[in-house]
């Protein structure tokens, strides 16, 4: 697995390089990389299917415990075999919608990696790979959605996109933490074997929580549903692939991988079919009144990922069964009908509005009957597999009614969406000045495929059940079950409900013309949307960011002194008020007199240097202070430190000195006021450091290094002065930097001195 | 002994920062000078004072009789030193230079003067 995954993000690597190199067919030269994998995926579909599982691992971090851990059960195989089969088919379909296009090799870069990724999120097994996978197909996602970069609305819509589900993201590592937590393990396929423990774990409800914000940002769940539709800015084999096939199915995948270890509970079947069933009807009922062709499938898949999360929500084996099956049956019929969808907006120069189409059934033939059959899948129709699917699910749920009811509804909206997706642009009248062909064969055989897939999958929904329904539905549900699947079950309730729903949808799509009328009305009730509420929050947010750029970034240096030292203080007082205040004066050291003295002295020097009007005196009480701190030095045992001062100090003021004649005259530029609050920063901070300075002195190291210098000073460099010899011997690379910081500033200060400022001279 | 090297410190600190937030040049080099002394005398009496004994071997000893000052923060002390007095230079003749060119010691003002 892992080499096969490396393959696949070579391949995405390589892919602009081929395709400058011979731009002929690259779609279908990279394909190998998808294809080497979907083959191994079939030959594991024996072993796979009698229950076993294959895991794969390396150590990676030892340190940390992380592992490159893969596992292959069921669940994964039925989805990795989704990604990569259909993955084939949209390199294809995009070699054909991109030809002649320049940007083609970058476009299947970024396909490419984003098919590796998502392959890694369903394959992975150490839930920190998860999570890295995860975030990559974010990341994928926003670079396909933006591909169109020149288009504000594109850029507008990959921005969101990866903000909710980035931020979902977030909540889901906090989830992955917890739960990584709970059971003691970070392996996924040990995860699930604990579902007893977890659901017991004081943090449960926090766990559920957040992995469910995660997958339902991910999945595009009420309220974070405004995504998806909007993602449709990509370019049509993205859409098909990531935003109906795949990436949105993350969340599903990800829910129903944890389903053993979290499901069960009333707080799982509360959360996930109330978002669930919200999410279904609400797809389903907004996608009435779309006439742009994408949106209306849009939509639609908005709203069969919230059929997925109900049905895992009841998680009964009926449902769960229900769920694989139909994960199966919308993969199939909905990227059949993006890439006719694409295919015709294509082929018709850029048409997008249902109502715009018709009659196209001469000029694209082939089209035409994928899109039929893809269509009538979707709106459940016999004999195709989304009847089947649609049986099996009315089954499933029809212990609960308003769940039944639920489910005709929606059906009844996704018979519309079928109709007027699939039919409704190739028959009727063709309008005027409409001109159509056929699309080329790279991008036919993706839809003949997967349309032809609509139909055989029901004919053959016997061994599908047993050899990828099955297993897939065991490893959701955590024990073997049997799965029946039939084409014909006999004349029963569940037919009834069935017909039931194709005649209401056949109603509805008679009655389409109203609804997208009401849409139409409707529209100014979007601003109250959570579509409205995210660009409130984005506008908001960048505002307070410009707002406190401003305030805090002014350019001016006293401010940014000011922010610091009170920021400063504030922590310190912080610190000092929740230790309660300093604890140690009654440890201190007894004072004597000399140190007094010259203390004293040096505080008043100091306040002298502040208060000063004269140059003069200021630079002469800087001096007395520089030289009360020499004698400090020679009162605590640091003469060195005192003659070096001692010499310094002397430098600086006769330097400050012979500068003194060039300087003008102190004047105060500040206000008094702004003098007053800079006097009380100013004390707050004294009092902030003598206290820090005191609450240090009660913290020593045990063994401070410096007794290793002292014991080595002479033994090994044969130096009695031990500060010399940490200076020239010991630490002797930092004195060759001292050494170098000298220089540089003797030679800035020569080069300015030099420097003869003689344009503006010559003005003057 | 400490509580008056930690109230000069603060002082020095105090003084300094108060002189960095006026809007005179000449007035913020004397400010910095003020807080490279409160630095360098933190440093050396957050390590511990530990009485008046140099760190330096008496001639044929080899080891301590005494436990002498800690001679770490000195050498640390001592570069600090040498270094803040470069700062100091550079600063002031790029002070120097800029009232030259510009003709204002005031940071504000200096804002207005882009050629």
């Amino acid at each position: 697995m892992p080499i096969l995954l490396s393959i696949c993000f070579i391949a995405a690597v390589l892919a602009p390089l081929v395709h400058r190199l011979c731009p002929k067919y690259t779609g279908a030269k990279l394909l190998a990389a998808p294809l080497a994998m979907f083959v191994w995926l079939l030959t594991k579909l024996p072993e796979v299917g009698h229950g076993h599982s294959i895991t794969q691992s390396f150590p990676w971090v030892r340190k940390l415990g992380l592992e490159v851990a893969f596992h292959l059960d069921g669940l994964s195989l039925l989805f990795a075999a989704l990604i990569s089969g259909i993955g084939i088919l949209i390199l294809l379909y995009t070699q054909g919608y991109f030809k002649g296009d320049p940007r083609q090799g970058r476009f299947l870069m970024f396909i490419i990696a984003f098919m590796a990724s998502m392959l890694g999120v369903v394959l992975a097994d150490h839930l920190l790979l998860v999570f890295i996978f995860w975030e990559l197909t974010s990341f994928t996602s926003y670079l396909l959605i933006g591909f169109n970069h020149e288009n504000p609305a594109a850029r507008n819509a990959a921005l969101q996109a990866m903000l909710v589900t980035v931020l979902g993201g977030l909540f889901l590592l906090g989830g992955m933490i917890l739960l990584a937590d709970a059971a003691g393990t970070w392996r996924l396929s040990e995860i699930i074997t604990r579902g007893h423990e977890i659901t017991q774990h004081k943090h449960y409800l926090a766990i559920l929580i957040l992995v469910c914000i995660g997958a339902f940002t991910k999945s595009a769940q009420f309220p974070f549903h405004f995504w998806l539709p909007n993602a449709m800015q990509a370019p049509t084999p993205a859409s098909a692939y990531l935003h109906s096939s795949t990436m949105v199915k993350a969340g599903v995948y990800l829910l129903a991988r944890l389903h053993p270890a979290l499901g069960h509970t009333e707080e799982w079947t509360l959360i996930l079919t109330t978002i669930g069933t919200v999410t279904f009807l609400l797809g389903a009922i907004m996608a009435l009144g779309q006439h742009v062709l994408k949106r209306l499938l849009a939509y639609t898949t908005v709203s069969a990922l919230g059929a997925m999360v109900m049905l895992l929500g009841v998680g009964t084996k009926y449902t769960i069964q229900a769920l694989s099956v139909f994960i199966l049956a919308h993969a199939f019929y909905k990227a059949t009908l993006f890439m006719v969808a694409g295919g015709v907006t294509h082929e018709t120069g850029g048409e997008t509005s249902v109502d715009q189409l018709g009659g196209l059934r001469k000029a694209m033939p082939i089209s035409f009957a994928c899109a039929v059959l893809a269509g009538l899948s979707m709106g459940g129709f016999p004999p195709f597999f989304g009847f089947v699917a649609k049986e099996t699910w009315i089954h499933a749920v029809w212990d609960f009614p308003y769940l039944v009811v639920a489910t005709v509804i929606g059906g009844a909206a996704y018979v519309l969406v079928g109709f007027s997706t699939g039919l409704k642009p190739f028959i009727g009248k063709k309008p005027e000045g409409l001109h159509a062909h056929e699309v080329p064969l790279s991008m036919r055989i993706g839809p003949i495929v997967l349309g032809l897939g609509c139909l055989a999958l029901a004919f053959a929904c016997g061994p599908i059940g047993h050899h990828f329904v099955q297993p897939a539905a065991s490893a959701v549900y955590a024990k073997d079950l049997e799965v029946h699947l039939h084409l014909w079950a006999g004349f029963n309730k569940y037919l009834v409900v069935s017909l039931v729903t194709l005649a209401l949808g056949i109603g509805c799509y008679l009655l389409r013309p109203f609804f997208v009328k009401t849409a139409a009305a409707l529209k100014p009730l979007a601003k109250f949307g959570p579509d409205a509420i995210y660009q409130f929050k984005l506008d908001a947010t960048l505002r307070f960011a410009a707002w406190h750029t401003k305030k805090l970034q002014t350019g001016i240096l006293r401010d940014y002194i000011r922010v610091t030292v009170v920021s400063a203080v504030a922590l310190i007082g912080a610190a000092f008020w929740r230790a309660g205040g300093y604890q140690g004066w009654e440890n201190l050291s007894p004072i004597s007199p000399r140190v007094a003295i010259f203390g004293g002295l040096m505080i008043f020097a100091t306040f002298a240097t502040v208060r000063s009007k004269s140059r003069l005196r200021s630079i002469l009480s800087l001096g007395v202070v520089g030289f009360c701190m020499a004698l400090l030095f020679t009162f605590f045992g640091a003469p060195d430190l005192a003659m070096t001062q001692l010499v310094i100090e002397t430098l600086t003021v006769i330097l400050l000195a012979l500068a003194f004649h060039h300087l003008p005259v102190f004047r105060h530029g500040s206000s008094k006021r702004t003098r007053t609050i800079d006097a009380v920063i100013a004390a707050a901070v004294g009092v902030a450091v003598t206290l820090l300075v005191l609450a240090a002195l009660d913290v020593q190291t045990p063994t401070p290094v410096s007794d290793y210098y002292l014991e080595h000073s002479y033994k090994e460099a044969h130096g009695r002065n031990v500060v010399n010899v940490i200076l020239v011997d010991f630490r002797a690379l930092d004195t060759l930097g001292e050494i170098t910081v000298l220089a540089i500033a003797a030679l800035g200060a020569y080069a300015l001195l030099k420097l003869r400022p003689k344009k503006e001279e010559a003005e003057k | 002994m400490e509580v008056v090297l930690a109230i000069v410190i603060g002082a020095l600190y105090g003084g300094g920062l108060y002189l960095m937030m006026r809007r005179n040049l000449i007035q913020l080099i004397i400010g910095l000078g003020l807080l490279s002394h409160g630095a360098n005398l933190l440093i050396f009496t957050a390590g511990g004072l530990r009485g008046d004994v140099a760190p330096i071997l008496a001639e044929g000893a080899t080891k301590f009789a005494v436990t002498p000052a800690d001679p770490l923060p000195q050498a640390l002390i001592l570069t600090a030193i040498v270094i803040s007095f470069a700062v100091t230079a550079f600063a002031l003749v790029l002070f120097l230079r800029t009232y030259q060119t510009v003709g204002t010691d005031d940071v504000d003002e200096m804002k207005e003067t882009d050629t």
